[in-house]
């Protein structure tokens, strides 16, 4: 149907309707009007930063002073770089279990909202952790997971263990920030999948309990296949947001305890504006743009691949 | 595809009483996996609460109490106090009684910062993206498929890597701690934003803009008056978007406007856990400047909740 209209849109411009056609030299002059606020606001702040950056990675530039052409010794220096492969493997660790408990969650609350309300209240409320700001977020956490004060811990000591560090143990402190950005994004991730859900067809769940199938054979032999697509979209989206994780790091550990939550984001602010190395930093920067462009090239073929399956 | 598939604005979407409840047909009887299903809903929407209940808690608890309530689900003497103090309306002296630092801290001028922001960022990126997005949509000119690809590569392109460069201009032009240079790069246009309203255009039929250039109306007078005024629903929907981002913004902001007169929310809170004089920051503070920070969420969502949840179909994805 969407294509139709696409294609009906297209048309309606195109077609040898005379009137149109004699209006359509004017089009260039009105179109550049329309166009020059997105077109110098692409420019200035998206274009030329990008070129500056990507010439930057080749210099030593502290911030100060010009840009000295280096080659490629950024790159050889951060392919050598212990602290850098560190925050790559702490991202990595934070990305993997934070997209996979909040994928799991967010598909499981989908599923049941599906099959049990329609309730916008529901909805709503679920999608609130989303709407507040990651530092609120952070700060929230910080005191209810207080080594001494934290409302958990109380809860924890008062069934007879030991208070947990969760964000000064380096043992917790990434599954730690992990579960608490998986609070802040599984409502929003659900409600993406409750409304892929919607779209699927609800005879084909009906004939299906009329052969007797049962809740769980409903999610794993309908809804599930028919959410691939969406899935898939929705997991690039999850995988790409979780590597740029900042704010949460930035507030409640600023990297420690020993860069044990020193994310790739936050190396390379770190670079660039504590210590000044900004051909360094865009360097690392450039070698993330390449990573998450790998992994979207990846998983969109993933998501080709499932729906040719379908249909 | 899906960012396309489901433009009917908002009201008509999902949840109109008039849709067919899927499950509910026929009450079915009681069952087990269904009670268990809905203990599973409420737990999440009370682990979904709790949090922003006890944020309020703190922020209602005298700082001399904080030690001996913070074990307890209600505050033993609720005051007010903690919101006057980081809205800046104690004095120092007034300030440090109350378990301050006595360091100012002003939450309204944050407050006010952050709605500043929002605002001229939500507005003129939404009507500059309608424009860019109706052109990319309607109008016909050379190099219109090359330029829109080259927009849309930009979405791929992660934040960080063109915020180095950004920084460095906007502090070559001289506006660190000016509220032009914290709006400029997302005023004029978010590769998102003219994406989403350029595939809004493209889905709306042509008829009615057709038919008023059939009667000899300009492109740019059948933009105003007809496309625009049509597309209020994704219009708010995508403004609203563009608010929340704004609203949650922390990197930029930071490194722009560290200076207290620009200073927003985000910025705000996480400078005064910073400042935090002692070993044990500020709790009751924080959690009345988070508080703040919330409150404006919540009125969003008591006016356009509905709008909101049901746009997350067609945005689609983020």
């Amino acid at each position: 149907m969407t294509t139709t209209l696409r294609s009906g849109a297209d048309a309606g411009v195109a077609r040898p309707v005379p009137a149109v056609r004699r209006r359509r030299r004017d089009d260039r002059r009105v179109a550049s009007l329309f166009i020059a606020p997105v077109l110098v606001g692409f420019v200035v702040f998206y274009l030329y930063p990008s070129i500056r950056g990507l010439w930057w990675s080749f210099t030593d530039y502290s911030l100060l002073g010009e840009p000295e052409f280096i080659g490629l010794q950024n790159y050889t220096e951060v392919m050598q770089d212990g602290e850098f492969w560190n925050s790559m493997g702490v991202t990595l660790y934070y990305v993997v279990s934070n997209v996979v408990v909040q994928t799991a969650l967010a598909l499981m609350l989908a599923a049941l909202m599906h099959r049990l309300t329609r309730s916008v209240v529901l909805r709503t409320t679920l999608l609130i952790p989303w709407l507040v700001p990651n530092v609120t977020v952070g700060l929230i956490w910080l005191w209810l997971l207080d080594t001494n004060l934290g409302f958990v811990n109380h809860v924890i000591t008062a069934v007879g263990l030991p208070a947990v560090g969760f964000f000064t143990n380096p043992a917790f402190s990434i599954p730690t920030i992990s579960v608490v950005n998986v609070w802040a994004f599984t409502g929003y991730t659900a409600l993406l999948f409750y409304a892929g859900m919607l779209q699927i067809p609800h005879d084909v769940y009906e004939s299906a309990s009329l052969d007797g199938a049962n809740e769980f054979r409903l999610f794993f032999g309908i809804t599930l296949p028919l959410l691939r697509p969406i899935m898939a979209l929705v997991l690039v989206v999850s995988l790409i947001g979780s590597f740029q994780i900042f704010d949460t790091v930035a507030v409640t550990t600023r990297g420690g305890p020993v860069n044990a939550t020193r994310v790739i984001y936050y190396y390379i602010y770190q670079q660039a504006f504590n210590y000044f190395n900004m051909g360094y930093a865009a360097a690392m920067a450039i070698l993330l743009v390449v990573i998450l462009g790998v992994l979207t090239a990846v998983q969109l073929r993933l998501l080709r691949a499932s729906e040719s399956q379908l249909s | 595809m899906s960012l396309t598939s489901q433009t009917s604005p908002a009201p008509v979407a999902l949840s109109a009483p008039t849709e067919a409840p899927p499950v509910r047909r026929g009450r079915r009887p009681f069952s087990a996996g269904r009670l268990i299903g809905w203990i599973v809903l409420v737990a999440a929407l009370v682990l979904t609460i709790f949090p922003f209940y006890w944020m309020l808690k703190t922020a209602l608890t005298p700082a001399v109490d904080v030690i001996r309530d913070s074990g307890s689900l209600f505050p033993g003497n609720p005051t007010l106090v903690n919101f006057a103090r980081v809205l800046g309306f104690l004095s120092p002296e007034e300030d440090r009684a109350a378990g301050g630092s006595g360091a100012s801290i002003n939450f309204l001028l944050y407050l006010w910062n952050s709605i500043v922001y929002c605002t001229l960022i939500g507005c003129f990126q939404t009507l500059f993206c309608a424009m860019g997005g109706y052109a990319f949509a309607r109008l016909r000119f050379p190099g219109r498929h090359l330029l829109f690809s080259v927009f849309i590569a930009a979405l791929m392109v992660p934040g960080i890597f063109t915020l180095l460069p950004n920084f460095v201009l906007v502090r070559d032009l001289g506006l660190l701690d000016n509220l032009i240079g914290m709006v400029a790069p997302s005023l004029l246009m978010t590769p998102f934003a003219l994406f989403f309203l350029r595939q809004f255009f493209l889905s709306i039929p042509v008829d009615v803009e057709e038919a008023a250039l059939l009667d000899g109306a300009g492109k740019a007078r059948v933009f105003w008056r007809i496309a625009l005024p049509m597309s209020r629903g994704p219009l708010i929907t995508i403004g609203l978007i563009t608010v929340v981002w704004a609203w949650k913004d922390f990197l930029w902001p930071l490194l722009i406007g560290r200076d207290e007169s620009v200073r927003t929310m985000t910025v705000g809170l996480g400078v005064y856990l910073q400042q935090s004089p002692n070993t044990q920051p500020d709790w009751t503070g924080l959690m009345a400047g988070s508080t703040l920070s919330v409150i404006p969420v919540l009125i969003l969502l008591v006016f356009l909740g509905r709008r909101i949840v049901e746009s997350l179909n067609f945005t689609g994805i983020k």
